[in-house]
């Protein structure tokens, strides 16, 4: 035989998307509301970010090292997790270690651990945020208004469980105190419309959480858009609530998900002693993922009975 | 006419038609062609000559008393080499006739018109042609148009969708012996007693759509229905959606919906059979890929070797890294360049080694993107886990079975699984474990 040749099993021609373009492309989402951070809280969230990112790479690198497996840093969801863990920080100075802190835990024990990349079962970002609101909650609960002069305060939920009410605009302009990247919601609506365009996610989760607390809110007789533009919840719908290990593949799981994640969002909110229900909500729904997969197998075209896995 | 229905899933293939314009050349008689005995689904067929017999153009030389089966005959008049064996690319051996051509191409005294008084007349002379379906699958055609008792046949369906990138061999078909199309419809709606007929085209052939309505006016039985081009259009059982919205139930057959789905070169064929008795002999091919010097469309005998086929179209350009029966999707990659054409057979591609590397696999994201194209519901990233860990029990259950394997998961699969592959080995698994 004059030539070799390859044979493999079909199909022989792929599409584009590779694990890397997708992380690549949430990257780019999170650019507004970088840049809208380091505007708003100049060089501190600059170096928050930097610090946070670098770390979690680190991390990561080090860790394929040291367990002589394959590198894996290179398709860019590290990158993703500094940089969500890092926009969930406090804009002070104390973050630049929690950052540190916060990688190791995200990327050494939430995922690698478990697997790595597909195999975790908690958003990195989320679980890393949990565990430095829990052990470092006076750091983490450090607030400043935006601007030059920047001052400690609270955030418009915190006020708001105090009877002070923060203007609409304001938040959704990002012109509150909170972590460095959840004020801004035009910011990450942006990140959103980007997401959606490059087909990165789909609006079946982040739609039915939001929606579920906009309808929540109603029930309670609160303001719909306060809760919406407020803490994490933009944030965490858009991007971490989605992250696909950690979120059901089918649209019926996805729906299920989105509207657990907002009634335990809106109970912590409204009935819960944190003033942020978000991190918890989606941890929670988290492990539930498979079980919501589990049972929400479609029938297969022409197929008779519903199966479970 | 406009679609009635559309399936859920499917992905958007690149279309790389570059044969669309180049009308079929037909490639003269090869000094030697090697037809296999097995082109079919089925029982393959033993061979009817032996060595150093003289043949004539149309000679049976392979048949079965097998049902689903299909006799096998040549295209060229000469001399049996010898009886020789083929490896077929699943692994399989199947024994097949050299036959040294002496290019005379005398006709054998068998071929004349079938003589058809009744639906049994038609359908065995469907089987005599040695016709199998030539959209790919090459399933027996008599099987196919013999409905069991008591099934009313609502539909026929002509499948002109050809959803798979790169071939065109369909579209030529379409545009250059689009009366045959439309009489073999006509001769199965007589004698198989069918009112409604509809021809789908996907709507990146408006040309053929054209043609077709053109001709197709002289019967108000026949519709023409544009579908949305999207991959996989032409499957079975996706087009059976599109087209009537029924529903093929696992595990059975379109014929149990009341629906025949032809292809249309099987159609075409079965017009020219009736008029010539000329069984399936020849089969009009795209040639293409980025090792080719010259895409091409071109018309060769079933057995022809694929290096021939593809000297004649113009050469290679590059030196070839992947040989394709068939298109990029589904297509069979081959071992060597020495394996015959067969009947079923739409295109040869030769890639480059370019395009003949697949990317290496990574780990799964669970991104969902396998479940959301998949067009028969199913969830392929399931069966690549169950698949690693040999769970059978889990694979059939979740319906490994039903996969038509069009490959439309690993094709969007960012972390490039091998999803198909899985999934064929899985149906192993579940076969060899025994039906429960």
């Amino acid at each position: 035989m004059e030539h070799k040749l390859y044979v493999n099993s079909s199909p022989h021609i792929k599409d584009v998307a590779k694990t890397s373009n997708i992380m690549f492309d949430v990257i780019i989402a999170l650019i507004p509301a970088t840049i809208i951070s380091i505007y708003l809280y100049s060089y501190m969230a600059a170096i928050i970010i930097g610090v946070t990112v670098l770390s979690s790479v680190l991390f990561e690198t080090l860790y394929n090292l040291l367990t002589k497996q394959k590198q894996t840093v290179g398709d860019f969801s590290a990158v993703v997790t500094g940089l969500l863990l890092a926009l969930t920080l406090p804009p002070a100075a104390s973050s630049i270690w929690l950052g540190v802190v916060g990688s190791l835990v995200a990327i050494i024990i939430v995922k690698m651990i478990f697997g790595g990349l597909g195999q975790n079962i908690f958003n990195p970002a989320i679980a890393a945020r949990v565990f430095l609101t829990v052990a470092f909650s006076s750091q983490m609960t450090t607030w400043l208004s935006p601007g030059a002069d920047a001052i400690s305060t609270a955030t418009p939920l915190a006020l708001a469980s105090n009877g002070i009410v923060t203007s609409n605009i304001d938040l959704f302009l990002g012109n509150i105190p909170g972590c460095i990247g959840e004020t801004s919601a035009l910011a990450l609506l942006l990140g959103f419309g980007w997401l959606l365009i490059r087909k990165v996610i789909k609006l079946d989760i982040t739609l039915t959480y939001l929606l579920t607390v906009v309808v929540f809110s109603f029930i309670i007789g609160a303001d719909p858009l306060f809760h919406l533009l407020s803490g994490g919840l933009l944030l965490g719908a858009i991007f971490m609530a989605t992250d696909y290990s950690t979120s059901p593949m089918t649209r019926n799981g996805k729906i299920i998900f989105g509207f657990g994640l907002g009634i335990i969002t809106m109970s912590i909110r409204v009935y819960g002693n944190l003033p942020e229900g978000v991190s918890f909500a989606i941890l929670f729904m988290n492990v539930l993922v498979p079980l919501i997969d589990r049972y929400t197998i479609p029938k297969s075209f022409g197929g008779v009975k519903k199966k479970n896995a | 006419m406009k679609q009635y229905k559309y399936f859920r899933g499917g992905v958007k293939a690149p279309h790389y038609k570059n044969t669309e314009n180049v009308e079929t050349t037909v490639m003269p008689i090869p000094d030697l062609i090697e037809i296999p005995m097995l082109h079919h689904i089925g029982a393959p067929c033993d061979p009817l000559v032996k060595p150093g017999d003289e043949i004539l153009v149309g000679q049976k030389i392979g048949d079965s008393d097998k049902y689903i089966s299909a006799p096998v005959h040549t295209g060229v008049s000469g001399k049996v080499k010898k009886i020789n064996n083929v490896l077929f690319p699943n692994g399989e051996t199947v024994k097949s006739v050299l036959i040294e051509s002496d290019k005379k191409q005398e006709l054998h005294p068998s071929i004349k018109p079938p003589v058809i008084n009744s639906k049994k007349d038609f359908i065995a002379a469907i089987r005599e042609s040695g016709l199998v379906g030539l959209g790919g699958a090459g399933f027996p055609t008599h099987v196919k148009l013999n409905p069991p008792e008591g099934i009313k046949i609502e539909y026929l369906l002509i499948n002109g969708a050809e959803c798979e990138p790169y071939i065109t061999s369909d579209y030529r078909e379409s545009i250059e012996n689009s009366w045959n199309i439309i009489s073999g419809i006509n001769i199965i709606m007589e004698y198989l007693e069918i009112d409604k007929v509809i021809i789908g085209i996907e709507d990146n052939k408006p040309k053929a759509v054209e043609v077709l309505t053109g001709i197709a006016k002289t019967s108000d039985k026949i519709d023409i229905m544009p579908l949305k081009s999207k991959y996989p259009q032409g499957a079975e059982k996706m087009l059976i959606y599109s087209l009537t919205g029924k529903v093929v139930p696992a595990g059975k057959l379109p014929l149990d919906v009341g629906v025949i789905v032809l292809n249309v070169a099987s159609v075409a064929f079965i017009a020219s059979y009736i008029k010539t008795g000329m069984p399936l002999t020849k089969k009009r091919i795209t040639i293409d890929g980025g090792a080719v010097k010259q895409p091409a469309n071109i018309e060769v005998f079933v057995g022809t070797y694929i290096k021939e086929a593809i000297s004649f179209a113009g050469g290679f350009k590059e030196v070839p890294k992947k040989i394709l029966m068939g298109g990029p999707m589904m297509g069979v990659s081959q071992f060597n360049l020495d394996s015959p054409i067969l009947k079923q057979n739409n295109a040869i591609l030769a890639f480059n080694e370019k395009q003949s590397k697949m990317p290496e696999q990574t780990a799964c994201i669970k991104c969902g993107r396998c479940v959301s194209v998949c067009p028969m519901n199913l969830m392929p990233v399931y069966f690549d886990i169950f698949n690693e860990s040999g769970d059978a029990d889990q694979l059939s259950k979740l319906d490994v079975l039903s996969c038509i394997e069009c490959g439309s998961c690993s094709f969007v699969c960012p972390a490039s699984r091998y999803l198909v592959q899985s999934i064929r080995n899985g149906k192993l698994l579940v076969r060899a474990r025994g039906s429960k």
